[in-house]
Parts: C-alpha cells; structure tokens; sequence
C-alpha cells in the first residue's frame, strides 16, 4: 500500500518555497569547468593560526558540552570585540549567546519574538532565507523592496507605508547580500525614528560588518535609543573567512536573551566547544589577517564595479560585503534566462537577481570573493556573451524589417 | 622612506602576482592607468621595487633539474670594511643565488645553485673556501622546497573546496 505522506506534512514547511539558489546550484554543480562568481563566501581560508587553535583545542580532549551560551571566555571577547570595533558594551553573562552560525541566530531571533500572525518586514533584494525564517516562526514576512535608483536603500517613507498594528519587527541587513548596499549613520538614524515611532524591534544582521569600504561601519545598536530595540546578529562566517565552521552570535537586551537561551538549549544544547575555541582565537588574534582580506575584497569590488559597466551592465558601487548587483534589463532577458544563458554559453556561474526576491528581477549577483585572474576572466566572458546577446537581437531586427 | 597609500597599495598587488597589467592595478585602486605607470617607475627608481623574479620549479622539468645547497660561511672580517668586501668577492660568482650576513654561530649564509654536487663541492671547495679570510664552511643541501620567498610550491590549500554556488 503507498503512503501519502502529504498527510503527515507540516503545511507550514510546505509552504516554503524552495530557494531560488538552490534551484541554480543544481544547474551550474552538473557542469565542469565553471569560472563562479556564485558563491556567498570567501575565497580565503580560515587564517592558519585560528585553525590550529581548534586543533589544539580537539587534541586537548576539549570535547564536552559548554554552557548553552557558550564558553563564558568566548562570550567575553565577544563583549570586548563588539565594544572595541562597533562601540555597543554586551555584558558576556547574560546577553551574548554563541550560536551555530548567524542564520540560526535569526532563526532564535524570530522564534523568540514572533506570536502566529506577527508581521517582519524584510528589505528586499534580500538573503534567500529571511522570509522562510519568519515564516517557520509563524510570522508573516513582509516585503519592502527597494530599487537601483536609490543604491537599493530602504527609505523610512516606504517603512511608514508598509507597517500595521501587527508589525513586529523590522529585518536589516546592512552590508546587504545580494545588493552590497551599506547604509551609513544617518539612513540608520532615520529609519530608528520610524522604529521608536511604531514601537518596534530591529533584528540586524550584521555578518558583514567586516566588510565595509568606503566608510565606518555603524551597528544599528549604537544609534541612540536603538540598543534597547536591537537584536544584534553577527559572526564569524565572512569577515574572518569561518563559513564551514557555522558560528555566529546573538547580543540583545537580557530579556529577550533569556528567553533565546531557553530555545536554544532545547534545540541545539551548545555550539561545538572546539570550534568555539577556534573563535576565540579569531578574536584575539587576527584583525591584520582580517583587514588584509578587506583591502583584497575592497580592490576587487573596484575591479569588478569598473570592469561591469564598462561591458554595459550598470552597477552601483557597493559600499560593503563581497557582491556586485549589476543590471542585466539592457539584454532584455529575465534574470534567470541570462544566468542560465551566461552558464551555458561561457561558464560562468552568477545567481540571478529574482532569486532575492520580485525587486532582483532584472538584475544578477556576482561575487567578487574570486581572484583578480579568475574575475578578468570572468568579465571578459560576460562582455562577449552581451555582445552575442546584441548580435542576435540585431539580427533577429534586421529579419523583421 | 614614506609611501603614499596608493603606493602601497601597488605594491601589494605586485607583491602577489608581478605579471598584473597596469590597467587591472588602476581599476583595482581607482586610479588611471598612467599614473599607475608614473607611480610604478618612481618605485623602479628608487630601488623599492628591485626585481621581478619568477619563481620557477626546475625540478618539475626533465633535464633541468638542480641542487641547491645553503652553506654556512665563518670568516674574518677585515680592518675598515668589516663583512663587506669579502662579501662582495662571493656574491660577484655566478653560482651565488643569494648571500645574506648573518647573527650567530656563523657570518654568512651562501646559496649556491648547481646540477649536481659534485659541481656545488667543487665551488666550495676551490672557490669558496679558499678566498682569504673564510675560516670554515658549512655545507646543508636543500632536500625538498615547500615554501619560498612565501609562496607555497604544491599546496593542497590552493584547491577552491567551494560550492559553484552558493547564499
């Protein structure tokens, strides 16, 4: 007898629509030899004297359960990193937590403060995971998108218009993945007043905080009234080249840490303890490493940004993280039809831009976090695939004349 | 000497792959590709930049393979010149691929570069050793390179472990 397991399925989890990313890995993973410029992480791998410390720390025989926080030595570099390089002072006791990555921090986050019904707000281009995080914490995303004209930066009109009685919270994410686009003091401050006038929370995902160029990166927390209203998440993923190692942090008022420690110490227990020792490592001892990477990322966004509108994509420079959100709306095609067109005719892998939402339509996500050798390469191919792509509209222009 | 940014920031990238065009430099550093060649001859000039060496493994070629040895060099430095004049009469030898003065049990550290060993003895031991003022030698010859001037020569860290794509 066959089993319909529909049945037995969550309808919620049912709901959640599959990751457009997802759905173009599976297409570029079938292909060789494929030059990407898809990738959401660094090129770099984890500086060599973090990853000694783990192994110190696993050969040690540091293999038990830490405290569901984490390692009371992690969480005060924690404290001391946060207060050093953003200026916002978390006590390591009683308001930090160290998670296994920063998405689950917003997966905590969300689960913490949402009630059924709760509306987020997500600017969009977004990271592929915002809205299914609220949505699995049973609240309801809701979508403010933003466009090119602007630098992809949320105004606090479009806030106004979009927030209900049932609004909870807004989701920032500043330098933001796809777009790049990082937003200074002052656009910061404007969109706390909307915060403090409609009594919200802000869960900022600051995973890029490291990655920052042309100016100093401000934590939502330090704005004034806001630390009281901030839940800050962040990690060790980008800026310190520790994607595979899944660790991240949570700092927020106690209150709403307090309940996020009940949660966690009933799903995940702890973050692996070695791994943690890794992270502490990283904090104490690698700020050169990290801005070395920074200069690196900083040259090849030039790079990049130069090398794109040069070909006749328009791309704003980004002012953080390791991507460039050029226009492809000039070839006429959608988003998808040119990265698939561009995979399949040059081999180069980029995510199309509608895979963060209806705003990314038009646009693609190249990442930077490739060699200079592997970049050129890259533009040069998109630079004939456009020209192909005008060759044939021509052509098809001239048959219909 | 005080370098500019920008100059520094040319030479980072030159640090890492000496064969990038001017114009990949000026678009890395948002600076027009003349005055990336200006900058770049001035550092040219003022010896900043000394040389652009490839670094080559011979050993990976059939028939060009090579030996090098590194040998400890005690001498007796001379009245009003000290280490350098008999420093000078060991690095102007063509077999010398570098020669550095040294703190320690010994003065200096020769590098000689040669087809076989019996070639490197031969210079030691007619040339090397028998300029005046060298008290001893002291021969290592190089098994294997893992690293040099801070490149790594096969390194599994080279291979990119990432997804084609991912979020």
């Amino acid at each position: 007898m066959s089993i319909d397991y529909q049945q037995y399925l969550s309808t919620t989890a049912m709901r959640l629509e599959p990751s457009g990313i997802r759905k173009f890995f599976d297409l570029a993973a079938s292909m060789d030899d494929v030059i990407s410029l898809g990738v959401g992480e660094p090129d770099f791998i984890t500086p060599w004297n973090i990853r000694e410390f783990a192994i110190e720390a696993l050969r040690s025989g540091q293999t038990a359960y830490t405290a569901n926080a984490g390692l009371l030595e992690l969480r005060q570099e924690i404290s001391n990193y946060l207060n050093r390089r953003f200026q916002v002072e978390y006590q390591p006791e009683n308001q930090i937590i160290v998670t296994v990555g920063a998405s689950q921090s917003l997966d905590l986050a969300f689960r913490a403060i949402l009630n059924p019904g709760d509306e987020v707000l997500i600017i969009e281009p977004a990271f592929v995971s915002y809205a299914a995080i609220v949505t699995m914490a049973g609240g309801v995303p809701i979508r403010v998108e933003t466009n090119a004209d602007n630098g992809f930066k949320v105004t606090p009109d479009q806030l106004e218009e979009v927030i209900t009685s049932k609004t909870k919270a807004i989701l920032l994410c500043s330098p933001n993945n796809p777009t790049g686009t990082s937003l200074n003091k002052d656009e910061l401050t404007a969109i706390a007043a909307v915060v403090e006038k409609h009594d919200l929370l802000v869960v900022s995902d600051e995973i890029y905080a490291e990655l920052t160029y042309d100016q100093e990166f401000t934590s939502f927390a330090s704005i004034p009234s806001m630390y009281e209203r901030t839940i800050l998440v962040n990690g060790f993923s980008k800026g310190f080249a520790m994607t595979g190692w899944r660790l991240g942090f949570l700092a927020a008022p106690r209150e709403l840490i307090s309940v996020m420690v009940k949660i966690y110490q009933y799903t995940t227990m702890c973050a692996p303890t070695m791994l943690q020792m890794g992270a502490i490592e990283a904090l104490r001892n690698s700020s050169e490493q990290v801005e070395k990477m920074r200069q690196s990322y900083w040259r090849r966004r030039n790079f990049t940004v130069q090398s794109l509108n040069r070909i006749g994509l328009e791309c704003h420079t980004p002012g953080g993280a390791f991507y460039v959100f050029p226009s492809i709306k000039k070839s006429g095609l959608t988003s998808e039809e040119f990265a698939q067109g561009l995979l399949q005719e040059e081999k180069v892998a980029v995510v199309p831009g509608n895979a963060f939402g209806a705003s990314g339509e038009g646009y693609i996500r190249c990442s930077y976090a490739a060699s200079i050798e592997q970049i050129e390469i890259a533009m040069n191919r998109i630079g004939r695939y456009m020209e192909s792509l005008v060759r044939t509209k021509n052509t098809v222009l001239e048959e219909v004349k | 000497m005080k370098l500019t940014n920008q100059e520094l920031n040319i030479l980072a990238i030159l640090d890492e792959n000496h064969r990038v065009s001017a114009k990949s430099i000026a678009m890395q550093l948002e600076m027009t590709e003349e005055n990336v060649n200006k900058l770049i001859k001035k550092l040219e000039e003022e010896k900043v930049i000394v040389s652009y060496p490839t670094l080559i493994d011979w050993n990976k070629i059939e028939g060009k393979e090579t030996i090098v040895a590194m040998i400890d060099v005690k001498v007796t430095p001379q009245r009003g010149v000290g280490f350098n004049e008999i420093a000078e009469q060991i690095y102007r030898y063509p077999e010398v691929r570098s020669l550095y003065l040294m703190s320690g049990t010994y003065d200096l550290s020769v590098t000689i570069e040669g087809k076989t060993m019996q070639e490197i003895a031969l210079f030691v031991s007619n040339k090397l050793a028998t300029i005046e003022n060298v008290v001893s030698t002291t021969s290592h010859f190089m098994l294997k390179k893992y690293k040099h001037d801070g490149v790594i020569i096969e390194g599994e860290e080279d291979k990119d472990r990432r997804m084609v794509v991912s979020p």
